[in-house]
């Protein structure tokens, strides 16, 4: 009966971020998105991440950000994805298993790299252990800025790349 | 003197103490007393809380109980050798491992002698030690062996089914029964300490910060006090309060995200579902309060950088009032759905003569009768003040687990209301000198997981030559290995959640 007069806590579409698109223009074409259709898998992978992304990543799942309405969800192989959502500075340690990761995914696919660490290495990239951002492993399409990207930039950068 | 009679004070009372070091002291000791020492921690008079490398010398830190006197023991290492705490210690085995990797220097009669943190690919051996080249490419890791009739073997990770961070797990199951569990970490290694030496003391906050981000708070807050305590800097009593405020969410936070995974992973996917909307609403509530859902970067040494608003205090009032609302009828839920206790309890049992020898912290050391918090213990200010309680339990399994995050929820939520009604008014950030001469410090914070430990010594114009950071996780991931034992493998990731350990904090 509650549920009657209580409000979902599921929010509304956020407006797509103008940059973002527009790195994704370039990068992104029409006859991928009509090969892959509208529903799009996402296998995440922590390179070497604080887990600080995970967090947020996670947080899309909740019931406010509901990822699966914009048919959008995670999958749990790399054989079933189509997007590859990487986080973190790649650490050495980490960078073949990404790179497995990458070539067990299935053609076409994007990658895109999720917060500041991602993008150059961040605050760790000047570490023995450290390879740099995502793009020193594997070809990048889309990076999605913050520390960490709130899920708010996590869903604009997303759905961005199903809309591009 | 009797053996009873021995004590960490007795053992320390002819060694020489060094003069810079602080709040607790550090002494330069030889072998023998180091030999002693070690004796205490194998006779369980005294409970290892870190063991770092320097150039040329170990550090093994030291709380004895029930004091909780805390001493830091150096012992120079001149031939690049020391006796091994491991050999008679087993927490310290994987320690003793890290620091050969990273500064060369040798545990003799070290048990385990492979590399930990070093997967072979990193092009230097020994980062923080002699930094040569490596002489031998990455050879196969040889994991420990199983053998008997029946055995069959499950490699999972480095990359893992869901969103979780990086670190391989070697199962050997005898059908769904696992016989064996090892684990292998150093995925995450990032050089953090390599990173921090050289680095001025708010470069160096950052770092801390991003050690184990869910614990942002917690390791920027042992970072500041280590600093703090070495520079002796007088924190304004606001800022020391608002730290205690961002400390208790993050908690909360963490907390009510564990329990709701830890239902998730016995497929019970309503309270996964009820405690994530709990969880948003308390990041919501530290953005609204500190401008950042996780609160990175708002401690930092000689204070915090954001102050609490009108609106914020109202966001963190609104969450009280709202996870009172909800979280009684959940954890009924939680506490009369027979189908999601089946699987919790009697799962993944961790004894508690384990957790008191490894020093387990956090709900894994107290849901298995081991009662440290160092808000208690060590009553860093504000919690000196305040009034709370430590809930403990001794059935140490899944079950008891989730009820110790339940029974800590309730008593942050206590504490959070003392804050908000004591708080006081004031500066939120001290102003510090950076002397030209070595001052050292040593910090321990009680974070959701357990108790982080950093310690620094800062040098010429205040910046960091050494600073160590641990993670509890270190004394915990090997006691998941002992608590999966006799479980089945598809209870794995109910135990894994259930500890809950952190990969990146333990990588460094």
């Amino acid at each position: 009966m509650k549920n009657l007069v209580r409000r979902p806590v599921t929010e509304a579409l956020p407006a797509p971020d103008d940059t973002v698109l527009a790195e994704l223009a370039a990068k992104l074409n029409r006859a991928a998105r009509r090969r892959l259709g509208r529903s799009l898998a996402i296998r995440e992978v922590d390179a070497g991440s604080c887990n600080g992304c995970e967090l947020e990543i996670n947080a899309l799942n909740n019931a406010f950000y509901d990822l699966e309405r914009f048919g959008l969800r995670f999958v749990a192989s790399p054989r079933h994805a189509d997007v590859l959502l990487v986080t973190g500075p790649v650490t050495k340690n980490m960078e073949e298993a990404l790179l497995r990761t990458y070539r067990a995914t299935p053609e076409p696919k994007w990658v895109v790299a999720v917060g500041d660490c991602a993008a150059c290495g961040g605050i760790f990239a000047d570490s023995y252990a450290v390879a740099g951002g995502v793009s020193s492993a594997v070809p990048v399409d889309l990076h999605i800025k913050g520390c960490p990207p709130n899920p708010e930039e996590l869903l604009e950068g997303l759905r961005a790349l199903l809309e591009a | 003197m009797t053996r009873s009679m021995v004590t960490l004070a007795g053992i320390l009372a002819d060694a020489h103490k060094v003069p810079c070091h602080r709040p607790w002291p550090r002494f330069v000791v030889t072998k023998k007393t180091w030999r002693l020492a070690i004796q205490e921690l194998v006779e369980a008079r005294a409970t290892l809380i870190g063991l770092w490398g320097d150039s040329r010398a170990v550090n093994l830190a030291l709380i004895e109980e029930p004091s909780w006197d805390i001493a830091v023991l150096t012992l120079k290492c001149r031939d690049g050798k020391y006796p091994s705490v491991g050999a008679a210690h087993p927490p310290a085995i994987r320690m003793e491992r890290a620091i050969h990797d990273l500064y060369g220097l040798i545990p003799v009669d070290l048990p385990d002698t492979r590399p930990w943190l070093d997967h072979g690919v990193w092009r230097v051996k020994h980062p923080l030690g002699s930094r040569q080249p490596p002489a031998d490419s990455a050879s196969a890791y040889d994991f420990l062996p199983a053998e008997g009739e029946g055995l069959h073997q499950i490699p999972v990770g480095p990359v893992h089914a869901g969103i979780i961070e990086p670190g391989h797990f070697r199962f050997t199951a005898n059908g769904e029964t696992v016989v064996r569990l090892e684990e292998r970490l150093g995925y995450a290694h990032k050089g953090i300490e390599s990173l921090m030496a050289g680095s001025t003391s708010e470069k160096g906050a950052q770092l801390a910060g991003r050690t184990s981000g869910d614990s942002t708070v917690a390791y920027a807050l042992a970072f500041a006090h280590a600093v703090e305590s070495a520079l002796q800097i007088e924190v304004p009593p606001r800022a020391i309060w608002l730290r205690a405020l961002m400390a208790e969410l993050e908690r909360v936070a963490n907390h009510l995200g564990d329990i709701g995974a830890i239902c998730n992973d016995a497929s019970f996917s309503l309270l996964h579902a009820q405690f994530g909307i709990l969880r948003e609403r308390a990041l919501r509530a530290a953005l609204g309060c500190f401008g950042h859902r996780l609160m990175m970067d708002r401690v930092v040494p000689g204070g915090v950088t954001e102050d609490l608003s009108a609106d914020g205090l109202e966001s963190v009032r609104g969450l009280l009032e709202n996870v009172r609302h909800r979280f009684p009828e959940l954890i009924e839920i939680y506490d009369n759905t027979a189908s999601l206790q089946d699987r919790t309890v009697g799962t993944g049992h961790l004894t508690p003569s384990l957790a008191r020898e490894f020093g387990a912290g956090g709900y894994v050391g107290r849901a298995s009768g081991r009662p440290f918090d160092a808000r208690k213990a060590i009553a860093y200010s504000p919690y000196d003040a305040l009034k709370f309680e430590v809930p403990v339990r001794d059935d140490g399994d899944v079950n008891a687990r989730v009820w110790l995050r339940i029974r800590e929820v309730e008593q942050s939520l206590k504490l959070i209301d003392q804050i908000l009604e004591r708080m006081p008014e004031g500066k939120l950030r001290a102003e510090f000198d950076k002397p030209n001469e070595v001052r050292e410090g040593l910090g321990l914070v009680e974070g959701f997981r357990g108790d982080v430990l950093v310690s620094i010594r800062l040098g010429e114009g205040g910046l960091i030559e050494r600073c160590h950071l641990r993670d509890p996780s270190w004394f915990q991931w090997p006691l998941l290995e002992a608590a999966i034992e006799g479980n089945i493998v598809a209870d794995f990731p109910l135990c894994n959640k259930s500890f809950n350990c952190s990969y990146s904090g333990h990588d460094l």
